[in-house]
């Protein structure tokens, strides 16, 4: 196979070359580097590279491991030791990880190579990847409109074939929304399923890592490195790791779905609704069993998210103070200015605007009326889910009720944008799974622009949202689309 | 529940010690008065006696063997400072 290509394989089919001898992982990194380099200055999609101690890594890596010799990208939220790790932000622009976050220790342990990192919003706050301190980044599919976020740059990567896949974070919808407006796979697992331990921290009792991939098998084959309990994060369950990709056969017989009727409010766009239908219809053809199912209190989830999110954001970011590591502002008159304006010079826009949301919920006063109410509608939401779940295997919807957004579109007016999370920031506050899978395209002013299916599972029921979704990807095939995302080479030759 | 004109932005960034400009608090002032506004909808919720969930998953006594093991040394403990000599952070002076 000609170098050139092995950027669009599957990990799945990749790991095939690798352990035929057919290409060595040297080949297989010096050929991603290539399309990186090609690519890249067009997309945005990474803020940093370190293909030298990858290369070196690919000399030594056991090509029979799970995943050996497949470069992974990073979120830039994820410490990979000896690599930046600057949260997007101005405030760890010129920090270096000392260590390796647990994903990554078990990244490293199943032979794959962490070589760079992706761009993102500022400490994973946004849906866009617009609050990025260093640059944006384009969707592939039309490089107007953005790649959703937070994890924007690591779905950009991953469609544009940049990466083989890829691990993002999600609080409230980042690895599921830019996976549905980018065209791939992206799963959130159950909170507590893989390790937080070198994640830096968002919302402690929301945030999880997870998978973006080409593939639903491509999403397990990760799922089963990175899974699993670690004595370094006390929420970590202790439930044994299944492999994920065993139930990976397109049976569908006896799987009931549900269809949440508070999520068929206006607001969708048509297309997103016609797609998502047609997979409705499409998984019923397939066998699956279609009931609709209540979740009551759905229109308090945004509310809910948006107090309980920032409260721990604001607790969390306490620790950016300029003494440890981090900027710090220069020549303080005294201590309270050594803080403020360390803070104020080093963080953006809306982890600003958070934190002064977050400090407001939690404080005196504020605390019973906001916070508190919060988690009391928090654990009326985590029933709704838990009855629905009785009922039905997963849950069904789309993943967000709009195609990817324009560049600077929705950058003025911050609750619009936090509504358009109404779909994923639930199963955060339940603490249950979810993935979206490629569902369609809408043709927009000649882009082709992705939609995403959203599936719910019961805590711990990845391997049932993984079997389903796979079932459904095979046998529609929207996976094998790809962004017409030209080549510098390509380019140059079409100018002749 | 509160009345949303109550936060007042340049006292909670006080608080959060955060210094804003002076039109990043105008701005914030309005956008947050809009998302507080809209979460004034939590208040219909009838919470009658719902125990809060603090988290999402509840599991409880956490313990792991107390054993050593090597972590970070003191040079790579301090290799992310703004600044340092002879092992230690140096910081601004804050007594008199």
């Amino acid at each position: 196979m000609s170098p050139s290509k092995l950027p669009a394989l599957t990990i799945a089919d990749l790991q095939a070359l690798l352990r035929r001898r057919e290409v060595s992982p040297r080949d297989v990194l010096q050929a991603l580097q290539a399309r990186i380099d090609d690519v890249d200055p067009k997309i945005g999609a990474y803020l940093s590279r370190d293909f030298e101690s990858a290369l070196r890594e690919t000399e030594k890596v056991d090509v029979d491991l799970p995943l050996g010799g497949v470069p992974i990208a990073i979120k830039d939220i994820i410490n990979v030791a000896g690599q930046p790790c600057t949260c997007a932000s101005k405030m760890l622009a010129n920090y270096i990880a000392p260590y390796d976050a647990t994903v990554i220790r078990k990244l490293r342990a199943a032979g794959a190579i962490p070589f760079g990192k992706t761009n993102m919003d500022e400490f994973a706050m946004g849906s866009s990847t617009e609050n990025s301190s260093f640059q944006p980044t384009r969707n592939p599919w039309d490089s107007s409109r953005v790649p959703g976020g937070s994890s924007g740059g690591s779905a950009a990567a991953v469609i544009a074939d940049e990466a083989f896949g890829a691990l993002g974070s999600d609080t409230g919808g980042s690895i599921r929304q830019p996976a549905s407006l980018s065209g791939l796979v992206g799963l959130k697992p159950s909170y507590g399923r893989v390790s937080r331990f070198g994640v830096t921290a968002f919302a402690s009792s929301l945030d999880q890592v997870g998978p973006l991939a080409k593939t639903v098998r491509d999403a397990a084959l990760i799922m089963n490195a990175i899974a699993g309990p670690d004595s370094q994060d006390s929420t970590s369950l202790r439930n044994p790791v299944p492999d994920y990709t065993a139930g990976l056969n397109g049976n569908l017989r006896g799987v009931r779905l549900g269809v949440p009727k508070e999520y068929l409010i206006g607001g969708i766009d048509p297309e997103v609704k016609r797609a998502v239908n047609a997979a409705i219809e499409h998984l019923q053809s397939l066998g699956a069993e279609i009931v609709f199912v209540s979740l009551p209190h759905t229109e308090y989830a945004v509310s809910t998210y948006y107090i309980i999110s920032t409260a721990e954001a604001s607790a969390n970011l306490a620790r950016f103070d300029g003494v440890r590591y981090g900027y710090r502002a220069k020549n303080p008159k005294d201590l309270f200015d050594h803080y403020a304006r360390t803070r104020g010079e080093g963080f953006g826009a809306e982890v600003k605007r958070r934190i002064i949301l977050g400090t407001y919920v939690l404080s005196s006063g504020y605390y019973d009326a906001y916070y508190l109410r919060a988690q009391q509608v928090r654990a009326l939401i985590r029933q709704d889910f838990t009855k629905a779940l009785e009922k039905v295997d997963a849950l069904i919807s789309p993943t967000t009720p709009e195609l990817a957004f324009k560049l600077g579109e929705r950058t003025a007016d911050p609750l619009k944008m936090y509504l358009a999370d109404i779909y994923t920031n639930a199963a955060n506050l339940a603490g249950i799974c979810g993935i979206s899978v490629p569902c369609g395209f809408a043709e927009v002013d000649g882009h082709r622009l992705p939609i995403g299916l959203q599936l719910l599972g019961k805590a711990l029921d990845e391997a049932r949202i993984l079997q389903i979704a796979h079932a459904y990807e095979q046998s529609t095939g929207w996976h094998k689309a790809r962004p017409p995302v030209t080549s510098q080479e390509e380019t140059a030759k079409q100018k002749q | 529940m509160a009345k949303t004109s109550d936060l007042d932005v340049a006292y909670v960034a006080k608080l959060a010690r955060l210094n804003l400009t002076g039109k990043e608090t105008e701005l914030f002032q309005k956008q947050l008065g809009d998302v507080l506004k809209y979460a004034e909808k939590l208040r219909e919720v009838d919470v009658g006696n719902v125990e809060e969930a603090a988290h999402a998953l509840p599991i409880f006594n956490v313990f792991r063997k107390d054993e050593p093991h090597d972590w970070l040394t003191a040079q790579q403990a301090l290799s992310n400072a703004p600044q340092q000599a002879k092992g230690l952070f140096i910081v601004p002076k804050v007594v008199e």
